[in-house]
């Protein structure tokens, strides 16, 4: 179980407020003792489906899995009323595979429950009939919480057939998923869950209305449906005076490389990186300064140290010239090579390019091989101007889905931001740090 | 062969799916749990039993990192090459592992005790460097304690 901020008042961090700091999870009977499923009895009792769909509209919720697309308008697109094609499907994208992040595992492991009644919400906002939960196969303890919170959950007419004697049904299953970064995309996770290679499908249609199984189908990340009960039992006002910027609510962000004390903290969207960098991750270990971060996952662009006050949201990132994307942030330190670094990330997205598309099947291997043999002293004049070919020719609209694209955001500004050392990689003919 | 106790264990699944293609990943690591890996052999089963063709199963098993086609030891080491375990001595890590086992990557030990592969990231970033010996996740590994880690597994 990572480590989270349980020192901070509980009210300002709702999603991990009933993790315990045991690393247990609570049952249903205690989960409902600490408030528990209240958001459920309330949208089902009180609540039309386009009321709680208007809410999360209203409260300006974002997608917490990397993208940031408003939530409720996400839904708005789900065909509603009698003669909307059934089922419909609520999909939960528990694959969290991006590297460096680890966010999901947290909530998935300490409070399984309030993923269910996040999931039950936004169900019930589209009137989905179906839910299954798609979680990465490593996630071993996290498989089995869910497993046993679904039973609770399905025991205590939760879910299941006419939810708390209402006339709304939800039938809710556990996938495990057999592993593939590519998974993670909703339209690859859609032909993973039937079945299929995971292969990413062409937009228009867009799952919305023509999903799973061909019928109306919405994914969700983990952390974005755990804020549901918390903007229904609350308000959108809450919700918003969470955060310290216009993009709402709280965020779970992490740190990982050679800090004091990498791990997880729910804070106020918009917190700047050099906080959590500095106040929660307790700053770099003794003898070490920071050069760089990525500032969520591996699909992002380098900030450099200078960069650091940005308020880490999805708005500003982008105005600095990354993405927040997952929130969880890798710190390249001053001892450790920015071209192996590149290099392992490179490596990564090669090998998990699904084939489908030419340029990212071909061109990720070949960025990879580049700098491979740069970092054994092989680098050739000319290694720089054909990764920066790279960077353009794998660009967004050019290749089926996002996965080349996000690949090319650490290789085009780590070009940028670590220029010399690549150029001395070439001219020394070896990497100098190992 | 896959034993009858398997074949009812996917055909219950099949039982609850909501059509035969949808069960095929949760088959094939039922099917898997038998020895490791899925042999030509087992794969036809399974693609029988789900009413597939073996090609098609076989299109299926060969996308997933995680369904193996190929034999592999008692005992399976996934080794987390993420960026974050990069950083905190993966390299190392990777060379001392494959020093103690007497191995490169991909390959088993002779006496089938230990396959070691990579793994992607096992979002374990905050715990770095990190590895999984079948369902169990070591985080935080020094090298140097490799061979208790190891001892463990038979």
């Amino acid at each position: 179980m990572a480590a989270f901020n349980q020192q901070s008042n509980p009210d300002q961090r709702p999603l991990t407020a009933k993790i315990q700091p045991d690393g247990r999870a609570l049952s249903l009977k205690d989960c409902e003792a600490a408030g528990g499923y209240r958001a459920v009895r309330r949208a089902l009792g009180t609540m039309a489906p386009g009321d709680v769909t208007q809410l999360v509209k209203d409260s300006g919720l974002r997608g917490r899995g990397g993208a940031g697309f408003p939530t409720g308008p996400k839904w708005s697109f789900v065909p509603m009323g009698d003669n909307a094609p059934r089922p419909k499907y609520l999909v939960v994208n528990a694959d969290e595979m991006e590297p460096g992040t680890f966010k999901d595992r947290l909530l998935l492991e300490g409070d399984p429950h309030q993923l269910i009644e996040g999931v039950i919400l936004a169900a019930y906002a589209i009137q989905a009939d179906i839910s299954y939960i798609f979680l990465r196969g490593e996630y071993v303890l996290a498989e089995q919480r869910l497993a046993t919170a679904i039973a609770e959950a399905r025991g205590a007419g939760l879910i299941g057939k006419n939810i708390l004697g209402t006339d709304y049904s939800l039938e809710v299953h556990l996938h495990t998923s057999a592993g593939r970064y590519i998974c993670g995309e909703e339209t690859a996770l859609i032909n993973a869950l039937e079945g299929r290679r995971a292969n990413p499908r062409s937009k228009p249609p867009f799952p919305q209305v023509c999903g799973l199984r061909g019928k109306p189908t919405i994914v969700n990340n983990v952390e974005t449906l755990c804020n549901l009960p918390h903007i229904v039992n609350n308000g959108t006002e809450w919700f918003k005076g969470l955060s310290l910027t216009p993009n709402g609510g709280t965020k779970i962000y992490g740190v990982s490389g050679k800090v004091k004390r990498p791990g997880l903290w729910e804070l106020p969207m918009g917190t700047t990186a050099r906080t959590i960098l500095e106040e929660h991750a307790g700053g770099m270990r003794d003898g070490l300064k920071l050069r760089a971060i990525i500032p969520g996952g591996a699909s992002t662009d380098f900030l450099l140290e200078s960069q650091l006050d940005v308020a880490m949201d999805f708005d500003t990132v982008a105005k600095a010239g990354s993405r927040m994307g997952t929130g969880t942030m890798i710190v390249l330190d001053d001892q450790t090579c920015p071209v192996g670094m590149v290099h392992n990330l490179m490596r990564f997205f090669a090998s998990e390019s699904c084939g489908w598309c030419t340029p990212c099947r071909e061109g990720l291997p070949w960025v990879e091989k580049i700098l491979e043999a740069m970092e054994r002293g092989e680098g050739q004049p000319g290694d720089l101007e054909q990764l920066s070919r790279h960077v353009t020719a794998l660009g967004m609209g050019l290749t089926y889905c996002a996965l080349a694209p996000g690949a090319m955001e650490p290789l085009g500004s780590g070009l940028k931001h670590f220029r010399d050392d690549f150029e001395r990689h070439i001219r020394d003919k070896r990497c100098g740090w190992s | 062969m896959l034993t009858t106790e398997t074949k009812n264990e996917i055909l219950a699944e099949l039982a609850h799916s909501e059509t035969n293609r949808m069960a095929c990943i949760e088959a094939l690591k039922i099917a898997q749990r038998e020895h490791g890996w899925v042999s030509d052999e087992d794969l036809c089963e399974v693609a029988r039993l789900l009413d597939l063709t073996p090609d098609e199963v076989d299109g299926v098993a060969t996308f997933y990192n995680l369904i193996r086609r190929r034999p592999v030891g008692r005992n399976v080491i996934l080794l987390c090459a993420s960026v974050s375990c990069w950083v905190m001595g993966y390299v190392q890590l990777r060379a001392r592992l494959l020093q103690v086992l007497g191995v490169e990557l991909g390959q088993t030990t002779e006496d089938g005790r230990f396959t070691v592969l990579e793994n992607q990231c096992l979002g374990a970033c905050d715990h770095a460097p990190a590895l999984m010996i079948n369902d169990d996740l070591y985080h935080d590994v020094d090298p140097e304690q490799l061979g208790d880690i190891l001892a463990k597994y038979a």
